[in-house]
């Protein structure tokens, strides 16, 4: 037991110590809700910029075309408002400026016809085409038949927060553990303590036990903090989410344990890390549905252990699941960890 | 015969068709400090890791207070204290936390800690992170650690390896005192001839994976060389023709301008004034003249024809 505290405490110590780790495996999760959360919360005005190219030299454009111009504010309270800002310039210099991403369309004058050049798979320029498309036609959408989604849970930030919890876990598991188990065997410290008294087993259960604690306190944090700025609440089991958290955690340390049982480089570590890391980051559903991928990839990433995870910890917040209904991805989280564990421990070097 | 609390016979150890151990037989008794000397890659580390259980023999067996390693792990972990070559400690943990991580894996009470940070001279480091120590400090830290549980075997690697000669006589000076203290036995391994002579009793002499020589620092010299050695240089050549006394010479070599020599003779008290002499006659000036006793690095010349530490 002293072995289990002992080590515990160094774990928890060297975290604590090394302020970049902490940043990154509990303050940069709650940045990133709150940067996502503030980006995508809507308020303001937006701007954009669409290219003017004219056939002859009085243009007429129904909007001011000179270079004081404030461009044309467009939309409603209720959907939010777009200022438009048009610039004068030839063709080849507007394709120049989409290929640097300044614009998204580019607006043909030639005479009283108006042509829109875009690509119709960019969301965002497709809803300029159709909100600057009705104004020039004199249509503007009627706010009295739209009604706003407020209620928590609908919003992207409820989307979100649950995804990124769940990234948090497997961060702080993959980066803390791997990277810190491969250092350690690349300056022969492992081998230094398995040289004592030290039981194995003892060192293994303190990186869980360690990161169990750090992961109550990130969710605390990030829960909290996102609550108070957010109103996010979990409408189901807190039970289930504390389970489900330990239950990633598990999982995430077995897989960490596995991916550092062997290599003495750290650059070799970290490339495996990231290997694993960012597939699942882009793939499992953090900052947008898996269901955009194809079926054939959707079958696939159901079973990712990041998307188990986020998927299960998203439907205790939002649609307030029971501890029983995400008790099999829980198990399977276990099982998973175990696994990956047990088969870690086994080909773990030592020396 | 004292009882023999480590005992190594036989053993080999081959990494695909390197030899590093390739038959050595060992005993080190209660209490005794042995040194394994020998060049960078003479296979002292492996043979030291086998006695540690970090590394199992291919052939041949290990015993520790006669116990072989397999099945005797906890046991033996508990009665043997380790250094290695270079040993790193989590950076962000200070000296005195080290300290009390590795004495808990013993279970030993805090006091014990206190004593070896004493006895370290590391009192003023204390809160210091480990990786803000220098190297010296670095290596009495790893040696503290080895003797927390009071071993009745410490097995050092190279522990002054890489060290300035003040920190070198430091550690030095440690285990002389843990010696005093404690009645522990001691393997060593060095590539420097001064400690092994300074600190062990016996010298095991290794290159190649075999032992070439053993015994006590006289034993060896007495045993292997003998007399001593004149290093001279002139201002006119020399030849080696009219030296006198070629009785009382063992051996000597010319460099081919015959400006610089060397003599190796039985009794330098007795044979030098007749070669100062010699030099008279011919009017021949000095411009260097040096007289010693043979060293281990000598005999390791002798036996195999290289330096113990290689020149860079």
């Amino acid at each position: 037991m002293r072995q289990l505290i002992l080590l515990t405490g160094v774990e928890l110590k060297e975290y604590i110590r090394e302020p970049g780790v902490l940043f990154w495996a509990i303050f940069f999760p709650i940045l990133l809700a709150l940067g996502l959360g503030l980006a995508f919360s809507g308020g303001g005005e937006m701007e954009k910029t669409v290219a003017i190219v004219c056939a002859d030299t009085d243009c007429t454009f129904p909007y001011d075309l000179s270079e004081e111009s404030k461009g044309k504010l467009l939309g409603n309270e209720k959907i939010g408002y777009t200022r438009y800002q048009f610039e004068k310039t030839s063709w080849d210099e507007s394709i120049l400026m989409l290929k640097k991403g300044m614009i998204s369309m580019i607006l043909k004058v030639d005479g009283e016809d108006i042509q829109y050049h875009f690509d119709p798979n960019n969301a965002e320029a497709n809803y300029a085409y159709l909100q600057l498309s009705a104004a020039i036609k004199g249509e503007a959408p009627d706010p009295g038949n739209i009604t706003v989604l407020e209620q928590a849970g609908t919003r992207y930030i409820d989307f979100l927060i649950p995804g990124l919890l769940a990234m948090g876990v497997m961060m702080s598991c993959m980066w803390g553990i791997s990277y810190s188990n491969v250092d350690r065997r690349n300056k022969k410290l492992l081998r230094r303590m398995v040289a004592t008294p030290m039981k194995k087993y003892n060192y293994v259960a303190s990186q869980l036990v360690s990161r169990l604690m750090l992961s109550a306190i990130e969710v605390l944090l990030l829960v909290g903090i996102t609550k108070w700025i957010f109103d996010i609440s979990v409408t189901g089991s807190i039970l289930a989410v504390v389970l489900l958290v330990i239950a990633g955690n598990v999982a995430f340390t077995g897989l960490a344990i596995l991916i550092a049982s062997r290599t003495a480089n750290t650059q070799i570590a970290n490339g495996l890390i990231n290997l694993v890391v960012m597939p699942m980051m882009i793939m499992s559903g953090i900052y947008f549905s898996y269901h955009n991928f194809p079926d054939f990839m959707i079958a696939v990433i159901q079973f990712l252990p990041l998307t188990i995870l986020a998927d299960s910890i998203r439907t205790v917040f939002l649609e307030g699941a029971t501890l029983i209904n995400v008790l099999p991805q829980m198990i399977s989280l276990f099982v998973f960890g175990l696994v990956s564990y047990g088969l870690g421990i086994r080909i773990y070097k030592w020396y | 015969m004292a009882e023999p609390i480590i005992s190594v016979s036989g053993v080999k150890k081959y990494f695909g068709s390197t030899k590093a151990v390739d038959g050595i037989d060992l005993t080190i008794e209660k209490g005794e400090f042995v040194a394994l000397l020998g060049p960078n890659g003479a296979g002292k580390t492996t043979l030291v890791e086998m006695i540690e259980g970090i590394q199992k023999p291919d052939k041949g067996e290990i015993l520790i207070n006669n116990l072989p390693w397999k099945g005797n792990e906890t046991k033996l972990r508990k009665i043997i204290g380790i250094s290695f070559q270079e040993t790193y400690f989590i950076e962000k943990l200070t000296v005195w936390e080290t300290l009390e991580l590795f004495s808990g894996f013993y279970d030993l009470p805090r006091e014990r800690s206190e004593a070896i940070i004493e006895l370290i001279g590391l009192s003023e480091k204390r809160k210091t992170y480990t990786k803000h120590l220098s190297g010296g400090q670095r290596q009495k830290l790893a040696l503290g650690i080895a003797f927390l549980n009071q071993p009745e075997v410490l097995l050092l690697d190279e522990p002054t390896t890489g060290l300035d000669p003040t920190a070198r006589r430091e550690i030095w000076e440690i285990l002389k005192k843990l010696r005093k203290t404690y009645n522990t036995a001691m393997i060593l391994t060095t590539h420097y001839m001064e400690e092994a002579s300074y600190l062990c009793e016996r010298i095991v002499i290794i290159d190649r994976g075999k032992v070439l020589a053993r015994g006590t620092l006289d034993d060896l010299l007495s045993e292997y060389i003998n007399g001593e050695k004149i290093s001279f240089a002139v201002n006119m050549s020399l030849s080696n023709n009219g030296i006198p006394k070629p009785d009382s010479i063992i051996n000597m070599n010319f460099s081919e301008d015959g400006l610089k020599g060397e003599i190796i003779v039985k009794d330098l008290v007795e044979y030098l004034p007749s070669f100062l002499q010699y030099i008279e006659e011919e009017k021949l000036t000095l411009t260097s003249l040096e007289c010693r006793k043979m060293t281990l690095d000598d005999l390791f010349i002798a036996m195999t024809g290289r330096h113990l530490i290689e020149e860079k």
